[in-house]
């Protein structure tokens, strides 16, 4: 059975980047794939990738795949772009979608450019 | 306060008076996306030696490895770098991959250790770089979180990028793809293996350097 399990942004906003991380590896390390309203920032995403490395091993966590989709504002026009950025210093990062799941159960996790698939392993088989 | 000014100060002196030591150009990207080979390519062209050791298994940089004063010269122009090969960067790591490849669950094990450390490495070394050149496979599908987290973390650093979309000699290979995936990118397409298209992508180098 699959568990997707959804994280209001408001979940992650007070936390600062270590706890934030902890909480959404702590979820994928649940065998459970994270629905996460927003995305993290840049700086975290990296930390993301490094504790990710830092907590794999070999008898059962491989790492995540991850992926986020949010909408573009490089064609906005330029009110738009300022009233985005606005929200986003007032209200943090909640636009967009950022999916996170364990690699031993999600195989791939396409991005194309406006759609996500999600490709999960055969469980049953015991391979991908 | 008095910090917060004495840094700032520091900082200024530090730009009118220190002349800037060595260029580090940085070659980051996923796992087998022919970093290696393109470092091999560039150090065989100006120093007449290769870097390290290429393999069709993942992984097989683990370390960063640094090639200092390399003078690369095109169209009359002169550059003088360190050239740093780094780890591929990826969010998973199976051992059984490798052992898939046809190594030893041991040997296999230790390849997954050294390459989890290899992926925090580079990320460490980022702050550390001029000049990044992201490779990537360019029959791979380019919107890859890594790619993006990567490519927009040199940005919010102000590094600049030169995405070099590699085996471009393979049939798969799409550069237009590439090219839409990072449309306010330099992208160039080579092939690190057969020689293909070098010279331009040394243009871009001089360029993202200037």
């Amino acid at each position: 059975m699959l568990t997707l399990q959804f994280v209001p942004y408001s979940d992650i906003e007070h936390l600062d980047t270590d706890r934030r991380i902890n909480k959404l590896l702590g979820i994928v390390k649940d065998n459970k794939i994270v629905l996460m309203q927003g995305r993290l920032e840049l700086h975290e995403e990296n930390r993301l990738i490094e504790r990710t490395m830092e907590e794999i091993n070999n008898t059962g966590f491989k790492g995540v795949e991850i992926c986020t989709i949010y909408p573009e504002s490089r064609n906005a026009k330029l009110f738009e772009r300022l009233k985005n950025e606005l929200a986003k210093v007032l209200l943090g990062n909640r636009e967009g979608l950022t999916v996170i799941g364990p690699a031993t159960i999600v195989k791939e996790i396409k991005r194309d450019p406006g759609k996500i698939q999600l490709f999960t392993k055969d469980l049953n088989k015991g391979g991908s | 306060m008095i910090k917060v000014l004495k840094d700032f100060i520091d900082r200024i002196l530090l730009q009118l008076f220190q002349k800037k030591k060595s260029v580090k150009v940085g070659l980051y990207g996923p796992p087998n996306a022919g970093k290696t080979t393109l470092a091999n390519k560039i150090c065989k062209d100006w120093l007449g030696e290769e870097m390290g050791a290429v393999s069709s298994i993942p992984h097989e940089t683990r370390k960063i490895n640094i090639k200092e004063k390399i003078t690369v010269k095109s169209g009359g122009k002169e550059l003088t770098f360190n050239l740093v090969d780094t780890p591929g960067i990826a969010t998973k790591i199976d051992f059984e991959d490798f052992v898939k490849k046809g190594m030893k669950s041991a040997q296999a094990k230790q390849r997954a250790k050294e390459a989890t450390m290899g992926v925090i490495e580079a990320i460490k070394w980022l702050d550390n770089m001029d000049v990044v050149v992201v490779v990537l496979d360019a029959g791979e599908n380019p919107y890859s979180q890594v790619n993006i987290t990567m490519v927009g973390n040199l940005v919010a650093r102000k590094i600049p990028v030169v995405i070099a979309a590699n085996k471009m000699d393979l049939r798969k290979a799409n550069l237009k793809k590439v090219e839409s995936a990072f449309p306010q990118y330099d992208v160039i397409g080579i092939s690190a293996k057969q020689g293909h298209n070098i010279e331009e992508f040394y243009e871009s180098l001089f360029n993202a350097v200037r």
